[in-house]
């Protein structure tokens, strides 16, 4: 057994359970020796306690001798079937793995065709077609609410997919990538580099590039020169972001973690982090078409 | 030497009127967790949220109310039934002001956020040392007086009380185990898959013998005596005990099937857990057939009433315990509310119910009166904890398996019927339900609380003299 350093536990613990089994059988015979005659009451032991505690010494009831015998003999039945006494196996090759391995495999077998179908379709055709839309909304329902909210429209954080707003782009390859490779967006922090001011000054440049009015000019135009020496390196000269590398557009208003001044001044300072899993081995091939298909439509439904 | 002559009641009296006091604010923390599961809104800044809270209502109830009404039964139990004063009244004293301290601490580190992450066993190192320190007093105390007794044979409650205080030394010792970090901080000593077992070898076993066989040492005494009745049959006694001691200690495994346990371990923790049915059911047999020939007092007094219902309970709990362990049905009930609804079964139903009797028995003798100020009062607790129990039990029933069959359908394509969402949002009228159970039980120990306080100042406290042994002990 691999569960232990030493052989020596194994035996240990199959004969210490074989032993509690037979423990418990002793005991029961060990006090069936006396029985009531029909008609007789049963005695008090003779032993008196604190004034007027007595004991009777009625026998032990036999629907109950009955289930307890019961349960000793499913034990052993169940210790012969099952895992249990370690040195022993079992005669049924029973194990947990096993018995998820063969579940899926049922699954598999059953659901597989389901799926296959609409592999040989692209993904605007999938998308299209409503059987395969519920049933990629279903997994979606099952996979992605977690993060992305059974709207889709994501959380501070998670990107919405419903705004036609792309970190990494919104064609059909885009999203297969997306979901079978998962993705891993990261901002450096610029807080060390930058000092507490220059932070300031390239928020209120971001600010502004938004098109958002709440930004203070003087700080706006000190940002700019930050930005093109800088942030431009990934954003892009004009602000506008680069999908191959998932630096986000900063001139529109769509935010993936806040637009207020005080937020920017936070992403800037100590980056951003952000990971979507990679679903190619978990769900296979059939489930992420689907998938890909369903968030594919609804790529402007909320614009 | 008039101090030989009586018994030590003046350490019964504190731990009696404790219980009811830490009962009530035990309850009250778990009626507020319940309100938060309906109203989101009440989790308050970071001292008062359900995660803080949630074991502070555990501790509470279980060492705080239950601990109290085993410190004040056994003492009491001890005494009359080994015909001797206690072994030591200093150290009685410390074990009482020892565990209150316990107590007020857990109420302080728990909310503010000091936890070594365990459930029932939350408290920090220097706590559990605190708690070691008590507990060994307990025992020096309780087994010193078995050892001075003056009647040969030693009554069944106290092999019970006595089989809980080693065992409970045992699970406290082994389980908390840690590595101190810092004053407040530890790390626990097993790992992984290791650590998860210990765990809930520990937590299981604070079932079977905190709340189990300390509380039947405590219904073979108070039962007999409330009905008058001799117990049904020793020879039962013998055989449950025994295997209920060896068999409890086996079950731990079935908190953790179908995870990273070795199958073996599962399957283990299932059978015993089966087998452990029988033992169990030995004790409520014992204490039902032991009214047999007074069925008739069920009528007029409430305090066997919650007696028999305590009893009711336990045989519904520890029949409900087996099947949940077996490991197709545990795939169903296993994260659910179910799993709440049976310890709540064995809970409010068992501990509290037998504890609320027996101390509604000890609370007119400890101070000079012939009953409780009001028995109509009693009537009424009863009434309300027995409705209380029914609600909680039956809307975390229903709850409980409507989430089990939710998170396991399946649609025709394989996908989840339900978003784990929709199985909250079924859950969400059953937590009203819950909420207004938990009321009911804890509006019934706050009538309690009345009636024990009207007793007091109407009475005085007396200790009993100790008769002398009679001739056939």
């Amino acid at each position: 057994m691999t569960d232990f350093t030493s052989g020596f536990w194994g035996y240990f613990i199959a004969t210490v359970a074989i032993l509690g089994v037979v423990f418990c059988a002793y005991l029961l015979l060990s006090q069936m020796k006396v029985k009531l005659q029909k008609g007789e009451k049963a005695q008090v032991t003779g032993h008196k306690w604190d004034g007027d505690l007595e004991e009777y010494n009625n026998p032990l009831p036999g629907w109950w001798v009955g289930m307890f015998v019961l349960t000793l003999v499913f034990a052993v039945g169940y210790f012969w079937l099952y895992p249990g006494l370690v040195v022993m196996g079992n005669a049924k090759g029973w194990s947990q793995e096993g018995q998820h391995k063969e579940e899926v495999a049922k699954a598999d077998a059953k659901y597989q065709a389901l799926y296959d179908k609409y592999a040989k379709l692209d993904i605007p055709a999938v998308a299209q077609d409503k059987e395969a839309n519920a049933m990629g909304k279903r997994l979606f329902m099952t996979y992605c609410v977690q993060c992305h909210g059974a709207d889709a429209r994501g959380a501070k954080g998670f990107p919405n997919l419903t705004d036609g707003d792309w970190l990494y782009g919104g064609k059909p390859e885009n999203i297969l990538e997306t979901l079978n490779k998962g993705r891993h967006g990261q901002m450096p922090a610029f807080g060390a580099a930058f000092g507490e001011e220059k932070v300031r000054d390239a928020a209120n440049y971001v600010l502004k590039i938004s098109g958002s009015p709440a930004f203070n000019d003087v700080r706006a135009e000190r940002g700019a020169e930050t930005f093109k020496q800088v942030c431009a390196a990934c954003h892009g000269a004009d602000g506008k972001g680069n999908q191959s590398i998932g630096a986000p557009n900063l001139t529109d208003k769509t935010w993936l973690y806040g637009g207020s001044e005080a937020t920017i001044v936070e992403t800037i300072t100590n980056g951003r982090d952000n990971v979507m899993p990679a679903w190619k081995e978990f769900l296979g091939d059939g489930k992420v078409h689907l998938l890909a298909a369903y968030v594919y439509s609804l790529r402007d439904s909320n614009k | 030497m008039e101090n030989q002559a009586t018994y030590n009641y003046t350490v019964v009296r504190q731990f009696a009127i404790m219980t009811v006091v830490w009962g009530i604010v035990g309850m009250l923390v778990g009626v507020i967790c319940a309100a938060q599961m309906f109203w989101p809104e009440l989790n308050i800044g970071p001292y008062l949220h359900f995660g803080r809270l949630r074991p502070l209502h555990t501790n509470a109830v279980i060492f705080a109310f239950g601990g109290c009404a085993l410190f004040a039964t056994s003492y009491y139990v001890v005494q009359r039934t080994c015909n001797v004063r206690l072994i030591s009244d200093k150290l009685a004293a410390f074990t009482f002001w020892g565990w209150q301290l316990v107590i007020v601490l857990a109420a302080i580190t728990l909310p503010l956020g000091y936890t070594s992450g365990k459930e029932y066993a939350e408290l920090e190192w220097p706590i559990d040392i605190l708690i070691t320190v008590v507990w060994v007093a307990y025992a020096i105390v309780f087994f010193g007086t078995i050892a001075i007794r003056k009647i040969k044979h030693i009554y069944v409650a106290n092999w019970f009380y006595g089989a809980f205080i080693l065992a409970v030394a045992l699970l406290h010792l082994v389980n908390s185990a840690a590595m101190p970090v810092t004053a407040m901080k530890s790390y626990s000593a097993y790992s992984g898959a290791v650590d998860a077992m210990v765990q809930w070898w520990y937590g299981h076993n604070a079932v079977g013998f905190f709340l189990t066989a300390a509380f039947l040492g405590m219904m073979y005494y108070f039962v007999p005596k409330q009905a008058g009745r001799p117990v049904y049959s020793y020879r039962l006694s013998v055989v449950h005990f025994w295997a209920l001691i060896f068999t409890y200690m086996w079950a731990g495994p079935h908190h953790l099937h179908y995870t990273a346990l070795p199958d073996w371990t599962q399957s283990l923790g299932m059978v015993f857990s089966l087998i452990l049915l029988a033992p169990s059911w030995g004790g409520m047999i014992n204490g039902i057939m032991t009214l047999s020939g007074a069925w008739h007092k069920l009528r007029t007094d409430p305090i066997l009433k919650f007696m028999v219902t305590a009893l009711s309970f336990y045989g519904m709990s520890t029949f409900e315990g087996p099947m949940m362990a077996i490991k197709s049905v545990n795939a169903l009930s296993h994260y659910t509310d179910w799993t709440v609804g049976h310890v709540h079964s064995g809970a409010l139903g068992w501990v509290a119910m037998i504890s609320i009797g027996s101390i509604y028995y000890l609370i007119p003798r400890l101070f000079g009166r012939e009953q409780m100020w009001s028995v109509k009062l009693i009537e009424t607790h009863f009434w309300m904890a027995t409705l209380g129990v029914v609600l909680y039990i039956a809307s975390m029933w229903i709850s409980g398996v409507t989430q089990g069959l939710m998170w396991r359908a399946i649609n025709s394509d394989g996908t989840l019927t339900y978003a784990f969402i929709d199985a909250v949002k079924a859950s969400y009228p059953y937590y009203f339900i819950r909420f207004l159970g938990g009321l009911l039980y804890l509006s019934g120990m706050i009538l309690m609380l009345y009636n024990v306080l009207r007793t007091v100042f109407e009475g005085k406290a007396v200790d009993a003299k100790i008769p002398a042994v009679s001739a056939h002990a």
